[in-house]
């Protein structure tokens, strides 16, 4: 069994929910996305997903926008992130997701990425805009060498496309809760509970959700639907906004530990 | 027939978005195959086509420009002369058409020269639906004047200021509102460009233009013409003349891609000359990025064409041969500019003067009997601004 479903079972045991905070890798260093990694562990993280830097983040609020154009200003490449990604493996056991946009690993190559990830150490992939329908050409390496790939269901996807995603779905499942990009919401959407349930009537992988989950509350509140939650703006933001603080490490800290309390 | 079932030309095109927007294309495919060949749609379609954008367009013998380049005779196929001034009107009232059967209450739309966005605000003021069109600060500035139209024609113009502030950066944007607010808004792509179904749906409005020309043709020339030239930036007014023409094996057709500043100074915006396979805005094509497979900067004089991809079936026709792509840099397209003014009293769009400046190159080594049409896919009235400050005027 991989990690990523060791670290589901292991919370479902003991009946605990999956925090899994989202940061963009090489915003604002390399260096500190590695620090951070460290530092979302300590704090609670179960499993870390590391964002892909992208000229066109199509499906991203400002927030992350932002995180990639830093990134990208140190030109920090697909290549540099599996290179962390093996310095991170070093010293822990965490699962490590890699959140992206496909052109970046078209280019790279399907074939020669999921041998290097796997390398790496890597334990999935989720790619924004690779839906079901165009996956294979990566599939067929990424199962190859026992990555999980981890798909998107909206509150678009009737239950025809749920069964297909989870048809080729592994490691979980991850709910958009909101028709929109990523960012900061205040409030949640009041289906969520309703779409979570119908999605874990048609498949047994956990089911984590994600977009637009900015306080503990509401975590709190989606985790009691849900296997997992994920938060991503909330966190890139508090990383903005300490760009320079020698406290950017604490302030991530100790909010990732309100989340984790607040998920129970 | 192509694209296949799941939207494919080739190895191209696609569907490469997020699962949000996978319904809402779906939905869009099913009805678009519903609507096609739908009598009353078409009726309905051609009504508009004829009465208010004023079709068909006239093809026209330039005869002063063809003597002052010395050979082949050259024909413009004159979609300057549509309603808002360029070929784009063919497919916004298309798409709103259906829109509107789709039962869609708002509008969205990307638009760099402008032109995409005037022929939206068009539509969407004649049907009565909100229209928001998205814009790059960049194109914002060098196309004022469409700007102030797209606002007088009742449309609000929201400004982008990410990545490049140009066309692909509106593109984003526009995908990002989609994604948002998918259950009552219809998002009308500009070019052959976008997921699957559009760059199919785009083609098939923009088709009008080759049906007529070459029925224009037969009529006037009585055969064929041996080479068909048109502008190419994601590539909508060059699919609209090639597609129909591209059975006829001994037609010659020629993409002309924006070279910038030169081809060898990396600021150009041809993407199928000097790119490579990727994949961008939904689609599998021929992409300007760098080794790590981010998009690059771009660079025209022609806001129209500074987009860093081309259609998937571009890319499809260059694989296989059936289209030629060539470039010309701004200056030539300058050049192109003035000569179509001063010969024919006809000032084109700076897009379109691409393809006048590759005819200025090809038609003086023909011979006399040879026909060449060059798409004027659009007027240059908008461009004042720019030409006058490429030539030091101020105005």
């Amino acid at each position: 069994m991989n990690r990523i479903s060791k670290v589901f079972q292991r919370l479902s045991t003991n009946n605990e929910k999956a925090l899994i905070p989202y940061i963009t890798a090489g915003d604002p260093s390399l260096e500190l996305t590695k620090k951070l990694v460290f530092q979302l562990e300590k704090s609670g993280a179960d499993i870390i997903e590391l964002g892909i830097p992208f000229s066109d983040p199509m499906a991203d609020g400002p927030t992350i926008q932002r995180a990639s154009e830093r990134a990208l200003a140190n030109n920090v490449s697909l290549r540099d992130v599996l290179d962390l990604t093996s310095e991170i493996r070093m010293h822990t056991e965490i699962p490590i997701i890699l959140f992206g946009y496909y052109n970046p690993f078209f280019t790279y190559g399907a074939e020669k990425f999921s041998r290097d990830a796997k390398e790496a150490g890597v334990d999935g992939v989720l790619i924004v805009d690779l839906p079901p329908e165009e996956v294979d050409e990566l599939k067929v390496y990424v199962d190859k060498d026992s990555l999980d790939i981890i798909f998107l269901i909206a509150p678009t996807s009737n239950e025809e496309r749920i069964k297909l995603i989870t048809k080729k779905a592994s490691g979980f499942i991850y709910y958009v809760s909101v028709t929109g990009v990523t960012g900061a919401r205040t409030s949640l959407d009041n289906h969520i509970e309703e779409y979570v349930a119908k999605v874990k009537e048609l498949t047994d992988l956990p089911v984590g959700v994600g977009f637009g989950i900015s306080t503990p509350e509401q975590a709190r509140t989606v985790a009691i639907w849900a296997d997992g939650v994920i938060v991503g703006s909330a966190i890139v933001k508090i990383i903005e906004e300490n760009l320079n603080s020698p406290d950017m490490l604490t302030k991530v800290g100790q909010f990732v530990r309100r989340l984790k309390r607040g998920i129970g | 027939m192509l694209p296949d079932k799941k939207g494919h030309f080739g190895i191209y095109g696609g569907r490469y978005v997020a699962e949000t927007l996978m319904p809402a294309l779906l939905e869009l495919e099913e009805s678009y195959y519903r609507y096609k060949d739908d009598r009353e749609f078409q009726q309905e379609l051609n009504y508009y086509l004829r009465e208010y954008v004023g079709r068909e367009t006239p093809l026209y013998l330039a005869e002063r420009l063809t003597r002052r380049l010395g050979g082949a005779n050259i024909y413009l196929k004159r979609e300057d002369l549509c309603h808002t001034g360029a070929h784009k009107i063919n497919n916004t009232l298309g798409q709103i058409i259906l829109a509107k059967k789709m039962g869609k209450t708002r509008i969205i739309a990307e638009t760099g020269a402008g032109q995409h966005g005037v022929a939206t605000a068009t539509v969407a003021a004649m049907f009565g639906l909100e229209c928001e069109i998205y814009m790059g600060v960049e194109d914002i500035k060098r196309q004022s004047l469409n700007v102030f139209r797209m606002k007088l024609l009742g449309a609000r113009v929201q400004p982008v200021s990410s990545g490049t502030n140009t066309l692909k950066d509106a593109m984003n944007e526009a995908m990002r509102d989609w994604v948002t607010n998918i259950y009552n808004t219809f998002y009308i792509i500009g070019s052959v460009a976008g997921p699957h179904p559009y760059p199919m749906m785009v083609r098939d409005f923009q088709s009008v233009i080759g049906k007529e020309t070459k029925r224009q043709i037969l009529e006037v020339e009585k055969r064929l013409p041996d080479h068909l030239i048109a502008c190419v930036g994601g590539g909508s007014n060059s699919m609209g003349l090639f597609y129909p023409f591209r059975d006829d094996k001994e037609v010659e057709m020629v993409g002309v891609e924006a070279a910038g500043f030169g081809i060898n100074t990396g600021k150009h915006a041809a993407s199928i000359l000097d790119g490579s396979v990727g994949v961008l805005h939904g689609s599998k094509t021929y992409l300007l990025q760098d080794e790590n497979g981010q998009i690059k900067h771009t660079h025209s004089i022609a806001a129209g064409l500074d987009y860093p991809g081309v259609g998937p079936e571009h890319s499809y026709f260059h694989d296989i041969g059936r289209v030629k792509y060539a470039s010309v840099t701004d200056k030539e397209a300058l050049d192109g500019f003035r000569l179509l003014s001063i010969t024919e009293g006809i000032i084109p769009a700076l897009e379109s003067a691409h393809a006048i400046a590759y005819t200025m190159k090809l038609a003086p080594k023909l011979d006399k009997e040879k026909v060449i049409i060059v798409n004027l896919s659009g007027r240059g009235d908008k461009d004042m601004n720019t030409v006058a400050e490429a030539l030091g005027v101020s105005l």
